[in-house]
């Protein structure tokens, strides 16, 4: 199950998380209340050239000494604090949320052109599966991941998300079932730019996860989610393919459709599906992702997850129910039901 | 020792009650198991290899066989086997020579693997109503794509892709020269690799004309002896393979009794008629793999850089890093062939000892080729001992891209596994050149035959992939997450980076 939900606004208007949790937690049918998350682009206005690092600290007496030294190794700590939450009466604080705006030294890195990117990712894949009692469950800049073990409205009320505000949100409302309603496990998953919520069963799992830490990424939290983030880490931004192409590397179209294109776009997909065969995702998916351009979300090639869109003026939303769409704008200029494997893109302009 | 001491291997009985004595058993067997005497049909037990013809043939279901009806002291290590290897070599001071594959008692790997099937949390896919996707690539692929933009705006593919082949189904035949079958055999086999989308190996004994017109479904072989390779083969092939070594044994060369070399091998092979045709172990421009990337590319060359070359390895200790040598070799695909391979003939003493089985070595192959990122950049081949859609299924899913069959192809068109193909009497017409017993092999039949077992299997694939909620091959491929261990010791799991069942 799980229910999904997102929205961008193509103009870069701000909007609060207000509405974005009352939508989620109309779908608590598709959730265990077990795990809950938001995601929101433009978080961190006063920090958005730092790389904003969320992490889950078991105790901060040990493990965040351990890990300050090493972001000092690396870079500069511009600032650090506590996530600010606040007590719910059935959400268990098991972590301590912590914020550090990170500043990554570039000369450390040498033989790439990302080296600041890099030495994030190395960060993450290095805290992330060496560092027990840590997790870095949110690197990108001006970006926040806050979530929890609890319903939507408990983890948002938990991190107070009406006081924070983006032009992009993703919310996910989760219902466990390969791993045990853990924080980690919950969604949004992030790396760097990147943030994915997704609702559905990942059966190329073992496939993907090989072919993706053949380029040296880590899949350190259990679940199939977080492979998403990096193929489309890899692909977009290593690789880089457009959007559109990188969803359709994740979710091709079928031998027989590529078969009747005309010869150039047959080309093109045959050489799509021949490279990147290990990324194509399998099984019941319905996704979304996002960087600070936008968001896009698709489905597995025969849909066997729901995925609605709709437009109200500059906002695009992307959900797994109308119902939630429509709790957080009313009025739609336009609602639809996207193909399978067909992405629905929504770019900042 | 005096001759027929040593107790009968099978005993073959005729009910004469149902008997009619039409003498099709006479006919049939060409190890004189049965004679006329007289009005009488004898039968001579010792001479026979439990080919069954004589009971398929049998009109009246009047013959009856017995596997070793007087036996020795039982004992668990001196077997029947080991005892009547010494009794035959202590009579002949000689190698003995032994067909198909390892006969060896040891635990199947692949039948101590379970596959994985979808339930609630997430659906089986049902072939019969939802597309599934078996086709196929083998040959290089580029690591990662270059595009460019239009004016218009257009994206444009700037990466050039290597050749490959495009297969229906991961179900391949692999190399059986003309000479260890039959033509005929040869022939039905092509007819079925080309009514079924996939592809057949040459073996190394050349391309008799009469397959020409199947030719861009054949890989032809480019093996140590080199027979029958010349400009003309190579063009007409598919690919190219260059085999090293195969599964059934392991660093030594291919070996052709004289027995079989008729007129017609003779001729295709390019060696004098009747003469044992032995390759030599090593291919003699082959010492390091350096040489076996000048191979590759001479053969590239040659073939204008139109075809995919692939590499063909016995399944040995180190196989991974040989074929990660072979990955950087230029080679399109690594052929891996476990040590159940099959064979027309092989000393016993390899057929049955060197190698290591194809489960295991298909896993450590691909661990490494991922290891040094190049996995999707060349083609992973399986063979030796794959039996059913099952083993299909495993292997594909413990990392190999397609996979080889021999034996099973056989069995489909009569084979019945008796293991005395190096003597050039196949019953079957399928290991023999004796022109009465190839004529027994009806082409057109057996293709149809042989083509039935191909889309019986890839349906069965489809079925397996659709419960476990996998609709491409790409997805199955190395999935390892989807098999789970059962009676495996904790180092094979390790090595096949598979969890045990219940885990």
């Amino acid at each position: 199950m799980c229910g999904i939900i997102s929205v961008v606004d193509r103009s870069g208007a701000v909007m609060d998380g207000a509405r974005i949790k009352d939508a989620l937690a109309m779908m608590n049918e598709r959730g265990s209340g077990e795990g809950a998350g938001y995601a929101v682009y433009g978080a961190y206005p006063e920090y958005a050239d730092c790389y904003a690092l969320h992490v889950f600290f078991d105790n901060i007496i040990e493990t965040k000494s351990s890990l300050d030294t090493l972001l000092e190794t690396w870079g500069e700590i511009v600032h650090e604090e506590e996530i600010p939450t606040y007590e719910q009466p059935h959400l268990k604080k098991v972590h301590t949320p912590w914020r550090y705006f990170f500043r990554p030294d570039p000369s450390l890195m040498t033989g790439t052109p990302s080296p600041e990117e890099d030495i994030v990712t190395y960060l993450v894949m290095k805290v992330n599966t060496a560092v027990p009692g840590a997790l870095i469950y949110s690197s990108g800049k001006n970006i926040g991941v806050f979530k929890a073990a609890g319903w939507p409205e408990e983890v948002a009320d938990f991190y107070r998300i009406q006081d924070y505000e983006g032009y992009i949100w993703l919310a996910h409302n989760r219902y466990p079932t390969n791993t045990r309603g853990w924080w980690g496990g919950a969604h949004p998953f992030n790396l760097l730019d990147w943030s994915v919520i997704h609702n559905g069963e990942i059966t190329s799992y073992g496939t993907n996860r090989r072919y993706i830490e053949s380029f040296g990424y880590k899949c350190t939290m259990f679940t199939d989610t977080e492979v998403v983030a990096y193929l489309v880490d890899l692909l977009a931004r290593r690789h880089g393919l457009d959007k559109t192409l990188a969803v359709r590397a994740l979710a091709p179209p079928f031998w027989d459709e590529i078969d009747r294109m005309p010869p150039r776009e047959e080309h093109l997909y045959r050489a799509l599906r021949l490279t990147y065969g290990p990324a194509m995702m399998n099984g019941p998916f319905a996704i979304v992702v996002a960087n600070r351009d936008g968001i896009v979300g698709f489905t597995d090639r025969i849909k066997l997850r729901p995925l609605v869109a709709a437009e109200e003026g500059d906002r695009l939303y992307i959900s797994s129910e109308e119902a939630a769409i429509r709790r957080m704008a009313p009025d739609l200029d336009r609602v639809w039901m996207p193909g399978a494997g067909e992405p629905v893109i929504g770019r900042v302009r | 020792m005096v001759l027929g001491s040593v107790p009968l291997k099978y005993k073959v009985t005729i009910d004469r009650a149902r008997c009619m004595e039409c003498g099709r058993c006479v006919e049939n067997c060409p190890y004189g198991t049965f004679r006329w005497e007289g009005d009488q049909i004898t039968v001579h037990s010792r001479n026979c290899t439990a080919c069954h013809r004589c009971i398929a043939m049998c009109p009246r279901d009047a013959i009856s066989l017995e596997e070793r009806p007087v036996d020795y002291r039982s004992h668990p290590l001196w077997t029947a086997e080991a005892r009547e290897a010494i009794f035959n070599q202590a009579r002949t001071g000689r190698v003995i020579l032994a067909g198909m594959g390892n006969a060896q008692p040891l635990p199947s790997i692949f039948d101590r693997l379970l596959l994985d099937a979808c339930q609630v949390t997430n659906p089986s896919i049902d072939p019969l109503r939802e597309p599934m996707e078996l086709r196929t690539y083998i040959g290089k692929k580029p690591r990662k794509l270059e595009f460019s933009r239009t004016e218009a705006g257009d994206v444009e593919l700037e990466t050039t892709l290597a050749p490959n082949l495009m297969l229906e189904t991961p179900i391949m035949i692999g190399h059986m020269s003309y000479g260890a079958i039959s033509l005929n055999a040869q022939l039905a086999l092509a007819r079925a690799v080309h009514q079924t989308g996939t592809f057949m190996g040459t073996g190394e004994g050349g391309m008799h004309p009469d397959l020409y017109p199947y030719q861009d479904r054949l890989i032809v072989q480019v093996a140590s002896g080199r027979f029958g390779v010349g400009i003309d083969y190579l063009e007409r092939g598919a690919a190219v393979e260059i085999k090293i070594g195969q599964g059934a044994k392991p660093g030594i060369g291919g070996h052709l009794p004289g027995e079989k070399v008729c007129a017609d091998v003779s001729c295709t092979r390019m060696i004098p008629l009747g003469s044992d045709a032995i390759s030599p172990a090593p291919h003699h421009d082959i010492y390091s793999i350096e040489d076996l990337a000048q191979l590759v590319h001479s053969l590239k060359e040659a073939t204008e850089w139109k075809k995919p070359v692939f590499v063909k390895i016995a399944a040995v200790h180190n196989a991974a890093a040989i074929a990660a040598g072979i990955a950087r070799s230029g080679a399109d695909a690594v052929v891996v062939d476990g040590f159940r391979g099959g064979t027309g003939a092989a000393p016993k003493v390899f057929r049955d000892h060197v190698g290591i089985p194809i489960e295991a070595a298909v896993s450590a192959v691909d661990a490494k080729l991922r290891d040094q990122g190049v996995r999707n950049e060349i083609s992973v081949i399986a063979s030796g001992g794959i039996r059913n859609a099952a083993d299909v299924t495993k292997a594909i899913a413990l990392g190999a891209d397609a996979i080889y069959i021999g034996t099973a192809a056989l069995v489909a068109m009569g084979c019945r596994v008796c293991g005395n193909c190096y003597r050039g009497l196949c019953p079957w017409g399928i290991a023999t050149q004796r022109p009465d017993l190839v004529a027994r092999l009806d082409p057109e039949k057996e293709a149809v035959h042989v083509a039935n077992l191909i889309k019986a299997w890839t349906m069965e694939v489809s079925e397996l992939m659709g419960a476990a909620g996998i609709n491409a091959i790409e997805s199955l491929r190395g999935n390892r997450d989807r098999l789970r261990g059962y009676m495996l010791d904790e180092g094979m799991l390790e090595v096949l980076d598979v969890m045990p069942a219940g885990a």
